[in-house]
């Protein structure tokens, strides 16, 4: 079977600046990969690079076993992937139903009642359903969080990325984005998600990439990466955690 | 986000009006508006005095000030108002849409567009250069004057034609910057569900960074609405160009006056219309609220 994600060799440059140097990542249907590392390690980059957001300087991306690299409608390949963004990026000149249905209606040409449909929907599956006709700055920042992975699955992706998406978030309204995600684990989504929340990528995670200044450095199942380290730079990284969380 | 917004909040207390500066302190508020109105009344006294007192005053009295000829111009002079309201109304529609299309070149970005990009700077900068009466005179002279039949010779088609080249000049401007204000990661989260860059101008980047400019566009606005005078250089017989053939008739600039205060009644609601705007929009997003 076809992975739903392979990426080869990827490197990425700010001018001089290496930001990602040869990346090699698979991911399998359902499966959910998560990404950890210090901050500027290229965690977010790496997202940015598989949704075509940031043009890469080499390597090769497969979505499907289908090469995304190099293809000439860059619209077709995001309608397919999923991303959500530390800082929610909602719309906000428009109501939580118009946000969701935008690209539904406009880029897959669903109808208005169609959109609104599998808007609604979605929107009550994740306790939102009060929420459709208010404007993004009414919302908690943990309501505006989940009305963006809302909108990003009303696109039905094959893949969704999660870029640090709690980080933004105070911390008593983290557990009910989690919560979203961790449902969508249990329905079988396809993820990676870029985290700070070590607990969380332990619970939830299939595999976890530690990366390291571009490189993704170890990678296992989470039981391993978490205790057992083969890595120096793996170990101090959990150690410094470790020691925050004491603080 | 939301710290974004209160941080704004907090500097705009600040910068309200200062018409009303220390007017609404508390139990000092009546002794205020006390104090304010006597040095109100002895200012107004002061000048009014100076200048009726003055040695030329009975005869500007006379030449500026007559009732009379007030009372006989005005019909007219109003009259002649309504083509002023006409070409700004006209010229307003192309001018919102010329000049969109106008910042909307000038954000396409690539290399393939540098020649578009670079024609709208060159429009923008020249236009902005160039004094408006110098495009109106050029304009409604020669263009009539080439004689070729496709093109219209009236005037007031030549002086709205000046005034919407020079107006979107200084309007794209405007929505250039409503459309820079806009946070790039608006456009990377429409780009991101699949819009292309045209959807992602047309539904997200626009309607915001419209928003945004409709108080510095109605400022432009007023400045029209006085320019369409300017149109009277050309012939057409506007309000300015009325008063002209009054006051050549009479020896007497009354009717200049009536003319100014046509072109106020217009204007002045306009300005007061766009510190309402201002102050609404302010005070929403000090509430927290949804904005429109």
């Amino acid at each position: 079977m076809t992975d739903t994600l392979a990426v080869e060799q990827l490197s990425k440059s700010f001018g001089r600046h290496e930001v990602l140097s040869g990346i090699d990542l698979t991911v399998a249907e359902h499966e959910v990969v998560a990404l950890i590392g210090a901050s500027g390690s290229g965690k977010s980059t790496l997202l940015r690079c598989i949704n075509l957001l940031e043009p890469i300087s080499a390597g090769r991306i497969f979505l499907s076993g289908e090469e995304i690299t190099r293809t000439r409608n860059v619209n077709a390949v995001r309608r397919r992937i999923g991303i959500v963004f530390q800082a929610y990026n909602l719309f906000p000149h428009m109501s939580v139903l118009r946000n969701v249905t935008l690209a539904p209606r406009d880029v897959l040409g669903l109808s208005k009642s169609e959109a609104d449909d599998r808007a609604t929907t979605l929107l009550d599956r994740f306790g939102l359903a009060d929420k459709r006709t208010e404007y993004p700055d009414r919302l908690s920042g943990g309501q505006q969080q989940r009305v963006a992975i809302v909108r990003a699955l009303a696109m039905q992706p094959e893949l969704m990325l999660f870029d640090e998406v709690t980080s933004a978030l105070d911390p008593e309204l983290v557990a009910e984005v989690l919560e979203v995600i961790r449902e969508l684990a249990a329905g079988g989504m396809t993820m990676i998600i870029a985290t700070h929340e070590m607990s969380f990528a332990r619970d939830m995670a299939d595999r976890v990439c530690f990366l390291d200044a571009g490189r993704i450095l170890e990678e296992g199942p989470p039981e391993e990466i978490f205790t057992a380290p083969r890595e120096e730079r793996t170990q101090q990284f959990l150690q410094r955690i470790i020691e925050a969380k004491r603080l | 986000m939301a710290s974004e917004g209160d941080r704004r909040a907090g500097l705009e207390v600040d910068r309200r009006s200062r018409l009303l500066d220390g007017l609404r302190s508390g139990g000092e508020g009546r002794r205020s508006v006390a104090i304010a109105l006597a040095s109100t009344i002895v200012f107004f006294a002061v000048v009014v005095f100076a200048i009726t007192h003055a040695p030329g005053w009975p005869a500007v009295r006379s030449q500026f000030f007559s009732w009379h000829e007030f009372k006989s111009t005005f019909p007219e002079i109003a009259r002649a108002f309504r083509l002023n309201i006409k070409i700004f109304c006209i010229a307003e529609v192309f001018i919102l849409v010329f000049a969109l299309f106008l910042a909307v070149l000038r954000s396409l970005p690539g290399p393939v567009f540098f020649p578009l990009r670079a024609l709208a700077i060159i429009y923008a900068d020249l236009f902005r250069g160039i004094p408006t009466i110098l495009v109106i005179a050029m304009l409604g002279f020669g263009a009539p004057a080439l004689g070729l039949s496709y093109v219209p010779t009236s005037v007031i088609f030549w002086g709205i034609v000046s005034l919407v080249l020079i107006y979107s000049a200084y309007v794209s401007e405007v929505y250039r910057a409503g459309i820079e204000s806009i946070h790039p990661s608006q456009e990377a989260a429409a780009r991101s569900l699949g819009l292309s860059r045209a959807q992602t101008l047309r539904r997200v980047i626009l309607p915001q960074a419209v928003r945004r400019v409709i108080p510095p566009l109605l400022n432009d606005f007023i400045g029209l609405q006085k320019d369409t005078a300017l149109v009277g250089t050309l012939g057409a017989v506007e309000a300015f160009q009325q008063s002209q053939i009054d006051t050549n008739a009479t020896f007497n600039f009354t009717a200049y006056l009536c003319a100014a205060a046509l072109f106020v009644a217009i204007t002045i609601p306009l300005a007061r219309f766009t510190d309402w705007l201002i102050a609404r929009d302010r005070r929403q997003r000090q509430a927290g609220g949804a904005t429109l």
